[in-house]
């Protein structure tokens, strides 16, 4: 591996010395993340698959997270791969809910198009420049946004004795099929 | 002494079941009402040569179950194995799944069943001609297994109705057998109608 | 004379789509014009639900999202949550690891190879793989108890020591295991009706799989030598000899040859793992003995106090990660699966992301099949080898 992860955050901040981007900091970050800002989020991105010493040609994966009650409470994950230098490197993008829109790199790598639908389907972001924002893996009529903290996890409270008031009792004939009580010697 | 281990290690049947011969109050208790119905309906409707028909249509309908290809998860593949050499659900008449619900008789619920896919499923039950059974495959189409939460169904007999649960997550092959000739012995027991289907009239309900 | 599309709705109940999955075909005549993929009908909120179990508790969840190579997705759950522990198993974990990755691997091509030549018609060859992949469904039932859906790997090791007599039977499959792959490829390789419905199949360039991120032996197809095992190995891959099976064109001939050489690979592989094991044990150590994350042995409960407060911790409460995130990615016989984690110091993953290659690769499928035959989706969609509980999760 000739290309450390140092080396591409400093051609990154060579390239573009005027942008706000921050390195994670933190007890077990274990993948070296850079935090880009959004608006040059897309120039970036096509810098990191043009350039000839990166040449991070796949986008492995996309994703978001909800960080509430943190502001910005938003975060967009970009995982890059180089094949031909067998480099990972992770983006991350903050995102606020006054703001919910990011700009889409669809147009730097086409993979991105089901990740930007499913991470729009699962928080509310919404890519600008998206072909096709709609819902993905959830029915197209869902109102909500379900991977977010405040939407409940949607389970069904499931029937016990002790919670269904007025239920149904066994009809007393059957106690005839019950197993005889057995009499242990402790007693 | 030799290992029976090493001699069969994979565990194949070498002893037939003992058989079970199933009995109408076995399978489905019957209230008093429906008992004095049955009774009425055996001495004055059923002749020798309809309990005759009957009980040939019924052996019919048990012994070729036509399953509708409806795998939707991992009971799926557990599915596929009752149709592969080892768990052969030919033996059963039930081989050909069809890839129509026109032309199938059972459908058996193979798997989780999403909100997004419940639509789907009851119109493909909808779809189905009479008499028709549905099989809930494992627990999450019984009764929404391990994911309690937003998007799966809480068991598949909230649209459907369901014959035959069998639970298991995956069941065994064996298990999904079990079932099958649970459900037979259940249509082997059925009440065949001779003609349209008329809808009993409740009593007391309007 | 007008002509119009048709839009041809593959639904979601559909005998060849590998499960629900729908596809919305645009038609012309024969000829493809649109192809969209639809999915969604599986989803079963899995990401979400993790949140609400800690990281062992979601371990059985794993299982069922590909559902056919149950035991890849336990260990990239595991290596994630390893690499955001910082705990490392020892050997002899890592080769049983191997093992039953590798015996994953085979038993997920047989089931591949089988619904790919049922859906383009070779019925035969789903009884000839199916009879395999009962001996490792058996082998798995050894193990872990289940047949399918195993659970067996835990963070920090394995949750049970293996059987007595399970090396024995391992090696007794794969012993018998390339007489049988030479059976399949009697039936298929040189099969004029394959050839016909393969060889030049639903292509896509090396250039075309790399930018819509296809991995996986669909990228190995197109002739691009990525495997993870030998790129960035995990869990000590990189002291095993094997070889990367490579295609030239990205047909779904090729992807079938990958395959199929996968799977011999893989026999190579597991022999390998099972004379390493038999170096180093084959009774010992199945988990790494860091009590604050990992249970200790029951031996040591009964009788230290200290790993009598670990256990009661661990199994009360789950264990706390440090503050942070990790990504690992392992080899599926799909492709790429990794699991994301951010940890915020509690036992349950504050967001747990799943990079499922399946979801990836069907990507791609517009661009192998727009402008051909609608036959070629059929062989298309069975070519990627898709499993729609790891797309929806």
């Amino acid at each position: 591996m000739s290309l450390t992860a140092e080396r591409i955050e400093q051609k990154l901040r060579e390239r573009f010395p005027g942008a706000a981007i921050e390195r994670q900091e933190g007890v077990a970050v274990r993948d070296h993340t850079l935090y880009v800002p959004a608006e040059s989020l897309v120039e970036m991105c096509l810098f990191l698959r043009d350039d000839d010493e990166l040449q991070f040609a796949m986008l492995s994966w996309m994703g978001g997270a909800d960080y509430m009650p943190r502001v910005p409470r938003f975060e967009t994950i970009y995982s890059l791969l180089s094949l031909t230098h067998n480099q990972r490197f992770t983006l991350k993008v903050r995102v606020g809910e006054e703001n919910l829109k990011l700009p889409s790199v669809v147009s730097v790598w086409p993979t991105a198009n089901w990740h930007e639908r499913e991470t729009y389907d699962f928080y509310g972001l919404e890519f600008v420049g998206h072909p096709d924002m709609t819902r993905i893996l959830l029915p197209e009529d869902w109102v909500g946004w379900p991977l977010r903290k405040d939407s409940p996890l949607g389970y069904e409270e499931v029937a016990f004795t002790h919670n269904t008031p007025n239920r149904l009792l066994p009809s007393p004939a059957l106690k005839k099929l019950a197993p005889k009580k057995v009499k242990y010697r402790a007693q | 002494m030799p290992n029976p281990e090493d001699q069969n290690p994979f565990r194949t049947l070498v002893q037939p079941a003992a058989p079970v011969v199933p009995t109408s109050d076995l399978i489905m208790p019957m209230s008093e009402g429906d008992r004095l119905q049955d009774e009425l309906e055996k001495g004055v409707l059923f002749t020798k040569l309809e309990s005759i028909a009957s009980w040939a249509v019924n052996q019919a309908r048990a012994n070729a179950i036509w399953p509708l290809g409806f795998g939707l998860a991992c009971c799926a593949i557990e599915m596929m194995a009752i149709a592969g050499p080892r768990f052969d659900v030919s033996r059963f008449g039930a081989e050909v799944f069809r890839g129509s619900p026109r032309q199938a008789d059972l459908m058996i619920v193979a798997g989780r069943v999403s909100i997004k896919m419940a639509p789907v499923l009851r119109r493909l039950y909808d779809q189905m001609p009479d008499p028709k059974w549905v099989i809930a495959m494992g627990a999450c189409s019984s009764c929404g297994g391990v994911f309690n939460n937003y998007a799966i169904l809480q068991g598949v007999d909230k649209i459907v109705p369901v014959d035959v649960y069998v639970p298991g997550c995956p069941p065994r092959p064996e298990a999904l057998l079990h079932g099958i000739m649970k459900l037979q012995e259940k249509i082997l027991v059925s009440k065949v109608e001779f003609g349209p289907i008329v809808p009993r009239k409740k009593k007391g309900a309007a | 004379m007008r002509n119009e599309t048709m839009t041809l709705n593959m639904g979601p109940q559909h005998p060849s789509t590998h499960g629900v999955l729908r596809v919305a075909l645009e038609l012309d005549g024969e000829t493809i014009v649109q192809c969209k993929p639809m999915i969604g009908y599986l989803h079963t909120g899995m990401e979400k639900q993790a949140e609400y179990k800690t990281y062992t508790q979601s371990i059985p969840q794993t299982d069922r999202m590909d559902y056919i190579s149950p035991m890849s997705n336990n260990l990239a759950f595991c290596l994630a949550t390893e690499k955001l522990l910082g705990i490392e198993p020892p050997a002899r974990v890592q080769a049983i690891r191997v093992l039953l990755a590798e015996l994953t691997r085979i038993s997920s091509h047989c089931v591949w190879m089988g619904t790919h030549a049922i859906d383009i018609g070779a019925l035969t060859v789903f009884w000839y793989t199916f009879r395999e992949r009962e001996k490792v469904l058996s082998i798995y039932d050894m193990v872990s108890g289940a047949r399918m859906t195993s659970s067996y790997f835990r963070v920090g090791g394995l949750s049970m020591d293996i059987p007595a007599g399970f090396l024995a039977r391992c090696e007794k499959f794969v012993d018998e295991m390339p007489a049988h792959i030479d059976e399949y490829e009697k039936l298929l390789s040189k099969n004029p009706i394959w050839l016909a419905r393969t060889k030049g199949v639903a292509p896509i360039s090396a250039k075309d799989g790399i930018a819509w991120g296809v991995t996986g032996p669909s990228l190995r197809g197109s002739g691009v030598c990525w495997d993870l095992r030998k790129s960035q190995p995990y869990s000590g891959y990189e002291t095993y000899d094997f070889n990367v099976a490579l295609g030239s064109v990205g047909d779904a001939y090729d992807r079938y040859t990958v395959r199929v050489t996968e799977m011999r690979e893989s026999t190579r592989i597991a022999k390998q793992a099972i004379q390493r094991i038999r170096e180093l044990g084959e009774a010992g150590e199945y988990r790494v003995r860091d009590f604050k994350y990992v249970l200790p042995p029951k031996e040591e409960v009964k009788t230290s106090m200290e790993a009598l407060i670990h256990h009661f911790k661990i199994v009360a409460h789950g264990f706390f990660p440090p503050v942070g995130e990790a990504y690992a990615g392992v080899e599926a016989p799909k492709g790429e699966l990794g699991f994301y984690f951010v940890s915020d110091g509690s036992s349950r993953p504050w967001r747990m992301k799943v990079r499922s290659p399946s979801f990836v690769n069907l990507q791609a499928l517009p661009i192998m099949v727009e402008g051909k035959l609608v036959a070629d989706v059929i062989a298309a969609i069975g070519s990627i080898d898709i499993v729609l509980g790891e797309i929806d999760r």
